[in-house]
């Protein structure tokens, strides 16, 4: 059991029951969407920018839209990311995606996730909501997938 | 019950061990594992008798033509079809409900017509519908299901009065196990002056299907979850439709002549197996139904409901957990879901045991928004599980329950 130990980790299973910034923003400066067809994982996030600092973020899932991995990720991203600059977030976004190819732990409890290493099928639901977080400060429009991506 | 102990032997992959453990495979229904020999009769299609079918004039090319063609003899058989010339070999379920929406969809469906599907019906017996409805103007309806998942017999009443020209539906629903009362559904939609198409990818594998019993009109069928290889399938068809339907793939082998600006079709089937096609997979395929027959699909069906059975009588032993579906009338497919556990979670950790489910909306969306979930998960059975994979299946999913302190929902 302690390779699934090191992937639900108590703080992944904490923010899956417990999601931090689950909600969402009336008039955010950015929103983005993120969906893997194929398992059914969705997230819509939205983004308020005070200049160039992340004020505010906040994130929803539909009922049964997200698995742990997909939804403690989204709430530990909107965590580590919420107060920082947008180039701040785009460096963690890059750490993370490092640590998830084997590369060394994202700063924090982002490292909680150095886990899904070991399950390759579940790299794309960690980093759904930090595609979508690329995707809303690119201000791209375009909804992301991680399902189809070689580059996570 | 079948002798699982014999079959797991005939299976090579089955010896393969998980994370040190057992391989407990239930996820037939999404494909189904390979006999030795069917992968023998690949290997030895490739190693004796290799050729182009259908062209060659030399010995070599007879005997592939001969392995090809017994292969569409063998479909015929199992599935009691009008005849060979009604067997077209196709990639499988997906490809025969294309080719009949391609092509007899092309040439009779026109706009302001009516074409009935289910809501239970795989996305492959409702996608080419749509694209071959939009393309046409004509409607596509919907039959709802009742709340234990059958077809609701009143909407399909209520559907056919629009005289649709052809209704499709699931024999066996992939994501709920329900079997469909087809021969009555046919006689319905016959009455109405309908065709009918019948997706059998769950039913061929599981159950004794006569096709001319059921009378439908067109039955597609995958080989890939009847022990035969990937890529091999079949559209079984009354022969006079299949003589009034224009060609699906332009190509060789699918002609009679070739002038410069027109051609002339070649006879049914090969009208409709336009290049080279997968004879490995036919083959293959035609080995499969040797296996399944020398089982007895009456008792292959017999020991896979035992096994559904089993499974939900100890899944709801599981506080927390719900099974879908219906009580009766159902094939080898449990889905289910336990407490907040996201089925993605719990195939994870059933696979850390070595248990292979499938996690998902199992090509049914509109079929999920039905059930108010967005995904479950789904054991499925077939002749080489026994109840020692009943068994590891229910362990794990309750450690998956201690490892996320199930929340019943």
């Amino acid at each position: 059991m302690s390779d699934l130990g090191e992937l639900y980790q108590q703080v992944i299973l904490d923010h899956n029951r417990n999601p931090r910034n689950f909600k969402r923003l009336e008039a955010p400066s950015r929103k983005s969407e993120g969906n893997n067809p194929l398992c059914g994982d969705r997230i819509q996030l939205y983004v308020q920018l005070d200049g160039d600092t992340i004020s505010d973020i906040g994130f929803q899932m539909p009922q049964g839209a997200g698995c742990a991995i997909s939804k403690a990720s989204a709430s530990l991203m909107t965590d580590a990311v919420k107060g920082k600059t947008t180039s701040n977030a785009e460096s963690l976004f890059q750490a993370f995606r490092d640590m998830l190819a084997g590369g060394a732990n994202a700063p924090g409890k982002l490292a909680a996730f150095s886990g899904v290493r070991a399950f390759p099928s579940r790299i794309k639901c960690a980093n759904l909501a930090w595609h979508a977080l690329h995707a809303a400060l690119q201000n791209s429009g375009d909804p992301v997938t991680t399902e189809s991506a070689k580059d996570f | 019950m079948l002798d699982t102990t014999r079959i797991r032997a005939d299976f090579p992959i089955l010896a393969r061990k998980e994370n040190g453990k057992r391989l407990v495979y239930l996820d037939n229904a999404a494909t189904s594992q390979k006999p030795r020999k069917v992968i023998d009769a690949i290997v030895h299609y490739y190693s004796e008798h290799n050729a182009n079918v259908h062209r060659g004039a030399y010995t070599l090319a007879v005997e592939a033509t001969d392995a090809y063609e017994a292969a569409r003899t063998a479909v015929a058989r199992f599935v009691n079809a009008w005849s060979p010339e009604g067997v077209i070999f196709t990639r499988g379920t997906t490809e025969s409900i294309n080719l009949v929406a391609g092509s007899w969809g092309r040439a009779f469906v026109h706009g302001g017509d009516h074409v009935v599907v289910t809501a239970m019906d795989h996305h492959s017996n409702i996608v080419p519908w749509q694209i071959l409805c939009r393309e046409k103007g004509a409607t596509l309806r919907m039959v709802e299901i009742t709340r234990d998942g059958r077809i609701d017999l009143i909407d399909f009443g209520r559907a056919l009065e629009d005289s649709p020209k052809i209704v499709a539906f699931p024999y066996v629903s992939n994501s709920l196990g329900t079997v469909n009362p087809a021969a009555q559904l046919i006689r319905l939609a016959h009455a109405a002056g309908a065709l009918t198409i019948v997706d059998g990818a769950q039913s061929s594998p599981h159950v004794r299907v006569d096709v001319r019993a059921l009378d439908c009109d067109f039955y597609a069928l995958s080989g890939h979850k009847m022990l035969g290889p990937m890529g091999s399938g079949a559209l079984v068809a009354k022969p006079e439709l299949l003589e009034i339907m224009p060609p699906y793939h332009g190509g060789g082998e699918m002609i009679e002549r070739v002038w410069d600006d027109h051609s002339s079709w070649n006879k049914v089937p090969h009208k409709f197996e336009g290049g080279t096609p997968n004879v490995e997979a036919a083959v293959g395929l035609g080995a499969a139904i040797a296996y399944l027959e020398q089982l007895g699909m009456e008792k292959i069906a017999e020991h896979e409901q035992e096994m559904v059975r089993i499974t939900i009588e100890r899944l709801s032993q599981v506080d927390g957990v719900t099974v879908y579906g219906p009580k009766d009338h159902r094939a080898g497919v449990v889905p289910f879901t336990y407490g907040d556990v996201h089925p993605h979670d719990l195939a994870t950790i059933l696979d850390r045991d070595g248990v292979c489910i499938r996690a998902g909306h199992h090509c049914t969306q509109p079929l999920m928004r039905r059930l108010g979930v967005a995904a479950t998960a789904r054991a499925s059975f077939y002749i080489y599980n026994d109840v020692d994979d009943i068994d590891a299946l229910v362990t794990a999913v309750r450690k998956a329950g201690e490892l996320f302190g199930v929340l019943a929902s």
